[in-house]
């Protein structure tokens, strides 16, 4: 415990940092994801390509580089620092954008095509079919995996401990310049880690039981 | 082609989608045309910002760095499909006090992020008076990651087979070790191959965070290089190069994943299995009509991917 008592500031600010990093890539993947995915399951064929490329490119790319992209990258094209925190929430945006599409498609994908179909014969609208028949059906099988690619957002907020982001995964080092024990650092870290992942997947238990599919 | 989300389109809503595909192509283009100005504008292209990628010591040492990625890599991948099998059978025990000391594990293994992991392992134990090169400290925590992740899938197979396969095990005489070797877990590795490889790729992309803790990967050579000023701090050259060489790697284990997947769903001993997840032959009428009218089927496959419905003509 003395570790955490004794710097109670630099716990405070890891912990600000991680959950700013979180909220920040949260929000910032769903709002692009949102996009791309529906860039994905577009009549627009090129929207389709250009949706799929994006996907493709970036699921392949360690999200180390994509960090690397922002944090190193960046600046030099922008030709200005920029604040680590921000590149950091875009990197994990950007990368994390790609999985919240995918989930978003394969939602839509479960609906069977007969269910718009009987809409559309019983004159609904397109504005009505979307949001009477189809998107409540999608809602429902999309928030159990866009819950899990939420949880890995949260594990993943630690890889900008490599980028100069002060976050739960970096107090380590700068717990040990004030000469605290590097294990018992790491050990809270993981406590703090598997609180948290288990409320989330906690949560991800109470929506499904909430918005169960009822076939 | 008709989908959920819109019908087939009429001469309105052509014009409509031609007019947003135009757009799209604009800001695309606009957004490509922006960053091909930053790069040359900031002198990227110049031929001093890639000379270092003249030098055959660069090249070998690039070489160097990726075989060092590739070799945590497979060392991580065949850890973590054993570590996979032993857990996926522990959690299947019958026994209690197997069972859920096993379960406690993997939830708690998937729970830590790698980086932590790697990070206790590489910073933490010599607190213990254990040193761990950073070599070992990334492939041991990719295999106990990416095992934990590999037992649930192995599980998941082993569970979505139908109860008669195991019944009818026991029913020659079997044990259950040899229902679990010679009958389940073949139809469950079959099943669930796809997955295992996605997370193979999800094993090979997260090498890359031995970066973070200073193991010499691609891109801690990306960095190192980007650092030389007498090479003109080629940063973006040096990304660009590992990016392609990381996104490459990847392809060909995605590739190969797509491969695989396709054999096995034109393999007749997985039909039932995959048959669960691949519902094919149901056709609404919407759909016949786009077919026969010749309203495109191919294009629509690959953003779609609906069950797939034949496109020649009947």
């Amino acid at each position: 415990m003395g570790s955490i008592l004794n710097n109670l500031d630099l716990w405070r600010d890891a912990l600000v940092g991680t959950l700013v990093l979180f909220a920040g890539g949260g929000v910032l993947a769903l709002a692009l994801g949102f996009v791309v995915g529906a860039m994905r399951v577009s009549p627009i064929p090129v929207a389709r390509a250009v949706g799929t490329f994006y996907v493709n490119t970036i699921r392949n790319t360690p999200l180390t580089l994509v960090f690397f992209g922002f944090v190193f990258a960046l600046p030099i094209l922008a030709g200005q620092r920029m604040d680590n925190m921000l590149l950091g929430i875009m990197a994990l945006g950007v990368y994390t954008a790609t999985y919240v599409a995918e989930v978003l498609r394969s939602g839509i994908n479960t609906v069977p095509v007969g269910q718009a179909e009987a809409a559309r014969a019983l004159g609904l609208t397109f504005g009505q079919v979307m949001s009477q028949i189809v998107l409540p059906q999608a809602f429902r099988s999309v928030i159990p995996p866009l819950m899990s690619v939420i949880i890995a957002l949260l594990k993943n907020t630690t890889v900008a401990s490599g980028f100069a982001v002060l976050n739960l995964g970096s107090i380590r080092a700068n717990l040990s310049e004030r000469g605290e024990n590097a294990l018992e650092v790491i050990i809270w870290v993981m406590v703090f880690f598997v609180v948290m992942v288990l409320l989330l997947g906690w949560l991800q238990q109470a929506f499904e039981r909430r918005w169960r599919v009822a076939r | 082609m008709s989908s959920v989300l819109y019908d087939v389109p009429g001469p309105r809503a052509m014009l409509r989608n031609r007019i947003l595909g135009f757009a799209t192509v604009v800001v695309v283009a606009g957004l490509l045309a922006i960053l091909l100005w930053r790069l040359f504008d900031t002198g990227q292209f110049t031929a001093s910002k890639w000379q270092a990628f003249t030098y055959p010591n660069v090249w070998m040492q690039i070489g160097v760095h990726t075989w060092n990625t590739v070799s945590a890599f497979l060392v991580a991948a065949l850890g973590a499909l054993v570590l996979g099998f032993i857990l996926a059978i522990g959690r299947l025990s019958d026994h209690a006090w197997v069972r859920v000391p096993v379960t406690a594990i993997v939830e708690f293994l998937r729970a830590v992020p790698v980086l932590v992991f790697m990070i206790l392992l590489f910073y933490a134990m010599p607190v213990l008076g254990i040193r761990v090169p950073s070599y070992w400290a990334v492939v041991i925590a990719l295999i106990a990651y990416n095992g934990s992740v590999l037992s649930e899938v192995i599980r998941a197979g082993v569970q979505s087979l139908p109860r008669g396969q195991s019944e009818a095990g026991y029913a020659i005489g079997l044990r259950k070790a040899g229902v679990m070797r010679l009958v389940l877990l073949p139809q469950a590795i079959r099943a669930m191959l796809p997955a295992i490889i996605a997370q193979l790729v999800v094993t090979l992309k997260d090498t890359a965070l031995g970066f973070v803790i200073t193991y010499p990967e691609l891109l801690y050579y990306a960095r190192y290089l980007g650092g030389q000023a007498n090479l003109d701090n080629p940063v973006i050259p040096a990304m660009i190069v590992v990016a392609i060489i990381y996104i490459g790697l990847c392809l060909v284990l995605s590739f190969i994943a797509g491969r695989v997947e396709k054999r096995m769903r034109r393999s007749s001993k997985t039909s039932m299995v995959m048959g669960l997840h691949h519902p094919v032959g149901e056709l609404t009428d919407t759909q016949l009509i786009a077919t026969q009218a010749g309203a495109d089927g191919a294009t629509g496959a690959e953003g779609g991917g609906f069950a797939k419905f034949p496109t020649t003509k009947p």
